[in-house]
């Protein structure tokens, strides 16, 4: 089975959001890089169906070289070669339809993002590749099995979950659940250094949206404490002040 | 040239989302001058599609095929998209739920319409152009997108628009897509539904918990306050990670993010990753034993002290002002 997984080189979870420029550009400054989360998920499921000779796994990143050392993290955690397709990623359009043109004639059974970035959170690219090549598309996965030419997906539905079944090829956007993240051991970081990551140059894509500007969320007031010998002040103060219950 | 609004329903009935996104698409159009058409997919009773006519649809596609009756991804984005040219709208609206984050894009992508995800508000449109104000960065931030494209498509986040009733009952016609076999691709072989339960995402009241519980065996209590308020219960990702839930409870910046009226924070210290996931509940309450836990600073009503005490007086408080 030959595995295609995008990842996205995100700002690390625990990064303070800042902007430049009159808030118009991200600030990277002191700012550390990481795989996706989600796609580090997907990148396990990829490792773990291919164990044992049962397959190959591409990773894919669109991005410029400052991306390299993410896209050996993922050489380190198991897949066999990558591809970093040379441009900043614009948006989820620009970088899904990058990847659906360097997939197109290749032949990958299965193609694995995350679920949604934690930079951009549009969960857009699954969907996107999905129909620029013409094959389904199942986002926000929850579980992936895959036996034989058939996969079978369980996703999240809101109160609830739907089991649905598809064959090859397919694209799926990857949560919690899917696999556990793997850990990259000091035989994968070794063999990380010499397994083949191509650069290819961008096609030019018509862009259909573009950010203005950014802003960060107005601070909060600050805390009105009630005293835990008078719970029942909190009932008044949820129901009176603040009008929720 | 009309607003499309597709409307999600669950076995047959419109969900919160729905009216949502036709309040919305309502507002947009009285501010443009035009009128609002819906689509249903999926079968839906005549009385149910009318009503959205309350809320500001002029008009209701309806199309209701055997094959169509369980979400079909590929399949419903082809018909949306299909809706969207033969009416000549050249904005659609959707909710981005679960199954909006899988159709939009792919609608999107078929139109080559600019899509904004994670919207928060209203647009602001001006001859051609429309910008709008979405959720970026897992909530941290916020980005106003402009969309340049012809067609441009909006996915509104759930809880994020007030529902307004604005008018009476919506004409229902009948809408027959092309349908294209290849669209068929993925077959849906069952759907779980806790029916018991208040869904996470759109849910106006959350009650959510942490490692301060100590074990799985105390959520107990957590349900017993959630079904007192008609809360959705969820947790901190230790918790989900550890196994003592489900991850589809799980808030966070890698879990769900939630934008309930009210969000009720009880034994979680209140990490950057799981604050992201919060960040826009209207009112935040705090309970934890230490007062330095970093929530206390974006909350905003807090309770010092040990859960397992507070949690069963609160629930007792709740029941008494609700006279249960």
């Amino acid at each position: 089975m030959k595995i295609l997984v995008c990842i996205s080189n995100v700002p690390d979870t625990t990064s303070k959001i800042t902007f430049t420029n009159d808030n118009t550009a991200f600030n990277t400054a002191g700012v550390q890089f990481i795989i996706n989360p989600y796609d580090e998920i997907a990148l396990s499921k990829a490792v773990e169906l291919a164990e044992g000779g049962k397959g190959t796994v591409t990773v894919i990143n669109v991005g410029d070289a400052s991306t390299d050392a993410t896209i050996r993290k993922a050489l380190a955690i198991g897949a066999d070669s990558a591809v970093r397709i040379n441009s900043v990623p614009r948006d989820a359009w620009f970088v899904a339809n990058q990847i659906a043109a360097y997939a197109k004639d290749k032949a990958f059974d299965l193609i694995l993002t995350g679920r949604e970035s934690i930079d951009y959170n549009g969960a857009q690219v699954a969907a996107i590749i999905g129909e620029l090549l013409h094959i389904p598309s199942v986002s926000i996965a929850k579980k992936v099995e895959v036996a034989s030419d058939m996969v079978t997906v369980e996703r999240e539905i809101e109160g609830g979950k739907e089991v649905l079944t598809a064959k090859l090829p397919l694209v799926i956007g990857t949560a919690e659940g899917v696999a556990e993240p793997k850990i990259p051991n000091m035989r994968g970081i070794m063999s990380a250094r010499s397994k083949p990551l191509d650069v290819v140059e961008p096609f030019s894509v018509e862009l259909l949206a573009h950010i203005v500007n950014y802003e960060t969320p107005a601070p909060r007031g600050t805390v009105k404490l009630v005293d835990a010998t008078e719970v029942e002040k909190l009932v008044s103060l949820l129901h009176d002040e603040a009008k929720v219950i | 040239m009309s607003i499309l609004v597709y409307v999600e329903n669950t076995d047959g009935k419109f969900k919160k989302s729905a009216f949502e996104v036709v309040s919305y698409a309502k507002s947009i159009a009285d501010n443009i001058q035009t009128d609002v058409v819906a689509i249903s997919i999926g079968n839906v009773a005549e009385d149910e599609l009318a009503a959205l006519g309350k809320y500001g649809a002029s008009k209701v596609l309806n199309v209701n095929q055997e094959q169509l009756a369980s979400f079909v991804n590929q399949a419903y984005a082809s018909i949306i998209a299909e809706a969207v040219k033969s009416t000549g709208s050249k904005l659609l609206v959707l909710s981005n739920s679960f199954s909006g984050k899988g159709l939009a894009p792919r609608i999107a992508a078929k139109l080559e319409a600019g899509l904004a995800d994670g919207v928060l508000e209203l647009p602001h449109i001006t001859d051609d152009k429309l910008t709008v104000k979405k959720t970026a960065f897992s909530n941290k931030a916020f980005a106003t997108l402009e969309l340049t494209s012809d067609i441009k498509v909006i996915a509104l986040s759930p809880n994020a628009y007030e529902i307004k009733e604005t008018g009476g009952n919506a004409a229902v016609e009948t809408f027959t897509p092309n349908i294209d076999q290849l669209d068929f691709s993925t077959m849906v072989k069952e759907i779980v539904r806790a029916t018991d339960k208040v869904s996470l995402p759109e849910a106006e009241i959350v009650v959510s918990a942490g490692r301060g519980l100590k074990g799985p065996e105390n959520w107990g209590m957590i349900e017993e306050l959630a079904d007192v308020l008609g809360a959705a219960t969820a947790c901190s990702k230790p918790v989900s990670d550890a196994g003592w839930r489900p991850h589809s409870e799980h808030v966070g910046q890698t879990g769900i993010v939630v934008s309930p009226n009210l969000y009720i924070a009880i034994g979680i210290s209140g990490a950057i990753q799981h604050l992201a996931g919060v960040s826009s509940s209207k009112t935040i309450v705090v309970i934890n034993k230490d007062p330095e836990a970093p929530f206390f600073k974006v909350a905003d009503y807090g309770i010092v002290g040990d859960v397992f005490d507070i949690v069963p007086k609160l629930t007792q408080a709740l029941k008494a002002y609700k006279g249960i």
